[in-house]
């Protein structure tokens, strides 16, 4: 098999099944979502103080993009 | 929020450890230009007209930056168009956080809160916008991905037990709304937002839907002998 369909096959197995940890919700991911990505600017532990975040963002392309954006978007701010 | 994400919340939050400073964080004092953003936008007169044109300008940039940021995955779309969903991304979001202005406790800045509410608005109406007259398939589309002649021989075996589980399980064990959920989503590449919109919910509903269909997949593939800790490593 080659690379590219091992890939495809990865990556769908991927969609379908979703994170095996506990996640939070796209609703909860939205609430922490400033507040995790701050922390991760940081250089905190965005994962332990926001537990779940990480794995839904694994889970949810939407959210995840948003979080990319956001995160994109005041990462170069000097203040954080 | 409506029952069934609520009860989604539950659940999650009894399976995952506590947070280990989200506390502390949550507790933190407003930082000076949080604590003047909120104290303008809660005043009377000129001042309060002021905070809300500057939030406006705020939330617009957001919204500019996501639409930047998708744009070269929508070329059928005119520059007027993409000005047009950042004024009314930027519009809607305003709302948005006027409304939940009392939500804000200063987990981070307010200009950082303020910014998710843009970059919401701009990226679900653009998912909307780039399917708009599409049809949406909630039907498989990529059973293909599946077929283990696909496979090298030494990979068919594991491979393809593993795959023909998992579409039969899909077939067999889920409900007939979580199967059109799961495959629309996660077979077909549809956004959520997309197809909350077309089914009349939530993107929070249909999550709680996707998530429940697979960990019903888990669970079947699991009792089948199936290792799933990580897919590079799938073995049985």
């Amino acid at each position: 098999m080659n690379d590219g369909k091992r890939l495809e096959i990865e990556q769908t197995l991927s969609r379908l099944l979703g994170p095996a940890e506990a996640e939070v919700g796209c609703d909860e991911c939205f609430d922490k979502l400033d507040q995790y990505v701050e922390l991760e600017l940081r250089g905190a532990d965005a994962d332990a103080a926001v537990p779940g975040l990480r794995a839904h963002l694994a889970g949810c392309p939407a959210c995840r993009e948003e979080y990319e954006s956001l995160r994109a978007l005041v990462g170069d701010d000097p203040a954080l | 929020m409506n029952t069934a994400v609520a009860s989604f919340a539950t659940v999650q939050s009894q399976e995952m450890p506590q947070s280990a400073d989200v506390s502390l964080e949550s507790e933190r004092p407003l930082d000076d230009e949080s604590r003047e953003w909120l104290r303008a936008l809660r005043a009377d007169g000129g001042g309060r007209d002021e905070a809300l044109a500057r939030l406006h300008a705020l939330l617009l940039r957001a919204a500019r930056f996501e639409i930047a940021r998708r744009r070269p995955t929508l070329p059928h779309l005119r520059g007027n168009e993409f000005e047009d969903i950042a004024n009314e991304a930027a519009a809607d979001a305003l709302l948005s956080v006027l409304r939940r202005l009392d939500d804000f406790h200063g987990a981070s800045r307010f200009t950082t809160w303020a910014y998710k509410f843009a970059l919401l608005e701009a990226a679900v109406k653009l998912r909307r916008r780039a399917w708009q007259g599409r049809e949406v398939p909630i039907e498989p589309e990529s059973w293909a991905v599946f077929a283990s002649n696909s496979l090298l021989p030494d990979q068919q075996v594991e491979q393809g037990e593993l795959l023909a589980a998992l579409q039969e399980a899909i077939e067999d064990i889920l409900t007939p709304h979580q199967r059109q959920v799961l495959v629309a989503l996660a077979l077909n590449g549809v956004p959520i937002d997309v197809l909350a919109e077309r089914l009349g919910t939530t993107r929070g509903a249909l999550y709680k839907s996707l998530h429940d269909a697979r960990r019903k997949l888990r669970r079947q593939l699991g009792e089948s002998g199936f290792a799933l800790d990580g897919w590079t490593e799938v073995t049985r």
